[in-house]
C-alpha cells in the first residue's frame, strides 16, 4: 500500500488567545518516517490532530498528495492515528478491536477474518485474538492500536507519542518493530514526540519544534551535527554552550574565540562574524577527548587543548561522564566513550588533573552577537 | 483495653443495631401467632398473604408498573444527559454537574410539595402517571451520575479513535458509547428501580386515591396495629433485594 505526501502549508491555530501554531509549513514526503520533535506544549499533537481531522485550523491548508483535505472528516481520511493511550475499545476483544474499522466499510466476515488474521500476524498477537484489552500488557495494546489502524489500509499513519507509556526497555522494542512494520507496509509515517533520542535514532526527516514554530527541519544527522540554535543544541543531545568574543579572523574557516572561562580557542566559522562579536558556541561532549598527558596537536589544523581538574566523575558502564573544571572555574562535559577494555590504562579518576582535545570543526557558532 | 479492639466492638454493635430491627421483622413473620411473643413456628402469615391479600398484591403490582416504567424512562433520560456532559465542554460540564448534584440535596418533602403544587396548578388527576413523572423526576440525577462514572473510567480518545476508523457520530455513539456505557446504565437501572419501589415521602404526596403503592399500602396497614402479614411481605421483598444485590454484584461499584 503506498502512502501519500503531506503538506503543511501556513497553518495558523489557536486556542482562545493562545497562539499554538504560529505560520507553521512542512513538506513530508511519501512512505518517509518523518518526526515532529519538540517539548510538551510546543503544538506537535497539535498539528498531528489537525492532519488527522479533529482539530480544525484557523488559517492555512493541510495537503495530502497535494489535494486539500480540511473539508473532510476525520472518517473520511486516508489517515489513522495512535493514540498515547492506545485508545482501544474496551468492551470488544483484540479481534474485533483490529476488525472495527472493516465492519464499518461492510466488508464479507470471510474479508474481514483474512485481513485481521494478517494484521494479527503482523503485530504477532495471534494468539491473543480473543482477549479483552484489560487482559492485555502495555506493549501488547499498543500492537493492537497499530494494527486497528493499519486496517484501514490508510496512506499515512500518525503516531502520538505511541510508547511513551512504556519502560525503556519495551520502547526500544516496540522502536525496532515500528520501524520494521514502516519498511513492510511502506506507508507514510508521522510520529511525535519529545524524546530526542526515539526521533533521530528511527526518522527519515526531523522537524523541531518549540513554542509553536518549526525551528528546524533537517535529517536526524543534521539536526544533531548542526542545531539551529541554542534551543536545538540544548533539546536535541546534550551539548556544551559557551559565550565568548571573537578576537582574531584566522581564516574563511576558522576563528579564534576568547572566552572568560577558559581562554582562547579556535572555533568553526560556520556564520558571518566580525572581530569583537559575541559569539555561543556549542560543543558536544563525545567529542572532546580527555587525557592525563598534554597532546601535541597533530599537524594541519590546530587543536584545542584546554587543562582542568576532574570535578564529577559518572560511570554509565559504556560510557564516563565527566565534568572539568577548568583552571578558570568554568564545567565542561566530557564523555569517554569505552572501546576496549585496557589493562595498563591509567584510569582518569577524581581531582585528576587533566588536558581535554578537540578538533576546531567541533566547536562551532549558533547564535552572534554583534557589539 | 487495645483501641483497636474498642472501634472493633463499636462497629459491631453499630451493626447489630443495624440489622437486628431487621432480623426481627423475618423472625416474626413466621411466628405463629400475632402477639409480638414467640410462639412457634408457623407459616400461616405467608399462606394469609398469597390467598386472601389481593389488596396488597395490588399495590405490589402498581410498585412495579411505576418502578419498571419509571426506571426505564430515567434511564434513557440520564444516560443521554451523562454522554451529553461526557461529550461536552469542560464549562459546560461544570454547569450540569451542579445542577443534577443538587437535587440529591434537596428534602424529599419539598420535591414532594413542589411536585403535587405543579400538577394541582396544571390540574393534572392524581394516578400512577403522576407517581410515574414524579419518580423519573428524582431518580434521573441518579442515573446520570452513575451512567457518567462509568464513561469517565475510560478516555475520550476511544470517541475521536472511531471517528478515525472511519465512524461517523451516531455510529461512535452507537458502536462505542453506548455498549462501554452498559454497565453503568445496567446499574443504574437497578438503582432506579430500587428508590422507586421504596419511595414513600414524594409518592404520598402525587399518588391518588386508586394509585396506591406497596409503601404506601404498609404505611396505611400500620397505622392499624403491625400484622404479621407486614413482616410476611417485607421479608420477600427483602430477600429479592438481596437476590438482586448479588446477581449484580460486577455492576456494583457504579452504583452510588
Amino acid at each position: 500500500m503506498p502512502g501519500s505526501s503531506v503538506s503543511i502549508i501556513e497553518v495558523d491555530k489557536y486556542f482562545g488567545d493562545f497562539h499554538v501554531l504560529k505560520n507553521v509549513s512542512l513538506e513530508i514526503e511519501e512512505n518517509e518516517f518523518f518526526s515532529l520533535l519538540g517539548p510538551s506544549g510546543c503544538g506537535k499533537t497539535t498539528l498531528l490532530r489537525i492532519i488527522a481531522g479533529l482539530e480544525d485550523v484557523d488559517d492555512g491548508d493541510v495537503l495530502l498528495d497535494d489535494k486539500s483535505i480540511l473539508n473532510l472528516p476525520p472518517n473520511k481520511r486516508p489517515v489513522n492515528t495512535i493514540f498515547q493511550n492506545y485508545a482501544l475499545f474496551p468492551h470488544l476483544s483484540v479481534y474485533e478491536n483490529i476488525a472495527f474499522p472493516l465492519r464499518l466499510k461492510k466488508f464479507s466476515e470471510s474479508e474481514i477474518k483474512r485481513r485481521v488474521d494478517w494484521l494479527l500476524n503482523l503485530v504477532r498477537l495471534e494468539e491473543h485474538a480473543q482477549k479483552k484489552p484489560s487482559q492485555l500488557s502495555g506493549g501488547q495494546k499498543q500492537r493492537v492500536s497499530l494494527a486497528r489502524a493499519l486496517a484501514n489500509e490508510p496512506k499515512v499513519l500518525l503516531l502520538d507519542e505511541p510508547v511513551s507509556a512504556l519502560d525503556a526497555k519495551l520502547r526500544q522494542e516496540l522502536l525496532i518493530e515500528l520501524d520494521n512494520l514502516h519498511d513492510r507496509v511502506g506507508i507514510t509515517f508521522i510520529y511525535v514526540t519529545h524524546d530526542q533520542a526515539e526521533a533521530i535514532s528511527i526518522s527519515d526527516h526531523v522537524a523541531v519544534m518549540n513554542s509553536g514554530v518549526v525551528v528546524q527541519y533537517g535529517t536526524p544527522y543534521e539536526v544533531y551535527e548542526s542545531p539551529a540554535d541554542t534551543f536545538v543544541a540544548n533539546f536535541i543531545g546534550e551539548s556544551n554552550l559557551m559565550k565568548g568574543d571573537v578576537v582574531e579572523i584566522l581564516s574563511d574557516e576558522y576563528i579564534a574565540v576568547e572566552f572568560p572561562s577558559f581562554g582562547k580557542v579556535i572555533c568553526y566559522r560556520d556564520k558571518p562574524v566580525k572581530v569583537d562579536d559575541t559569539v555561543l558556541i556549542t560543543l558536544r561532549p563525545e567529542k572532546v577527548r580527555i587525557m592525563h598527558n598534554k597532546p601535541t596537536p597533530s599537524d594541519g589544523i590546530p587543536g584545542n587543548v584546554v587543562h582542568g581538574i576532574v570535578d564529577e566523575v559518572i560511570y554509565m558502564g559504556y560510557q564516563t561522564k565527566y565534568f572539568i573544571k577548568t583552571d578558570e572555574g568554568y564545567i565542561l562535559k566530557v564523555y569517554k566513550q569505552h572501546v576496549s577494555y585496557l589493562l595498563d590504562e591509567r584510569i582518569i579518576k577524581w581531582k585528576d588533573e587533566v588536558f581535554l582535545y578537540w578538533n576546531p570543526d567541533d566547536s562551532f557558532i549558533v547564535e552572534v552577537e554583534e557589539n | 483495653m487495645k483501641p483497636g479492639n474498642l472501634t472493633r466492638i463499636i462497629t459491631i454493635l453499630a451493626i447489630l443495631f443495624f440489622y437486628l430491627p431487621i432480623i426481627v421483622v423475618i423472625v416474626f413473620s413466621f411466628n405463629s401467632s400475632k402477639s409480638p411473643e414467640w410462639t412457634g413456628f408457623s407459616l400461616r402469615w405467608y399462606y394469609q398473604l398469597f390467598t386472601s391479600s389481593g389488596y396488597i398484591w395490588r399495590t405490589f403490582l402498581n410498585s412495579i408498573i411505576v418502578g419498571v416504567s419509571s426506571s426505564i424512562v430515567s434511564v434513557v433520560l440520564g444516560t443521554l444527559g451523562a454522554i451529553s456532559v461526557y461529550l461536552g465542554s469542560k464549562k459546560f460540564r461544570k454547569v450540569m454537574w451542579t445542577t443534577t448534584y443538587i437535587p440529591f440535596t434537596i428534602p424529599d418533602i419539598i420535591i414532594g410539595v413542589s411536585l403535587l403544587i405543579f400538577f394541582t396548578t396544571l390540574n393534572v388527576r392524581l394516578s400512577l402517571f403522576t407517581i410515574f413523572i414524579a419518580h423519573v423526576t428524582f431518580s434521573m440525577p441518579y442515573t446520570m451520575m452513575i451512567v457518567l462514572t462509568r464513561l469517565h473510567d475510560f478516555d475520550k480518545s476511544i470517541i475521536e479513535a472511531a471517528y478515525d476508523l472511519g465512524a461517523t457520530k451516531s455510529v461512535a455513539l452507537r458502536k462505542v458509547i453506548v455498549p462501554v456505557a452498559m454497565p453503568g446504565i445496567i446499574a443504574a437501572f437497578f438503582m432506579a428501580f430500587t428508590l422507586s419501589i421504596d419511595d414513600f415521602v414524594i409518592t404520598f404526596f402525587v399518588a391518588g386515591p386508586s394509585s396506591t403503592t406497596l409503601p404506601l399500602q404498609i404505611f396505611s396497614m400500620v397505622r392499624f396495629g403491625i400484622s404479621p402479614v407486614i413482616n410476611a411481605i417485607s421479608t420477600l421483598l427483602l430477600l429479592g433485594t438481596i437476590f438482586m444485590s448479588v446477581a449484580l454484584r460486577r455492576y456494583v461499584r457504579y452504583i452510588i
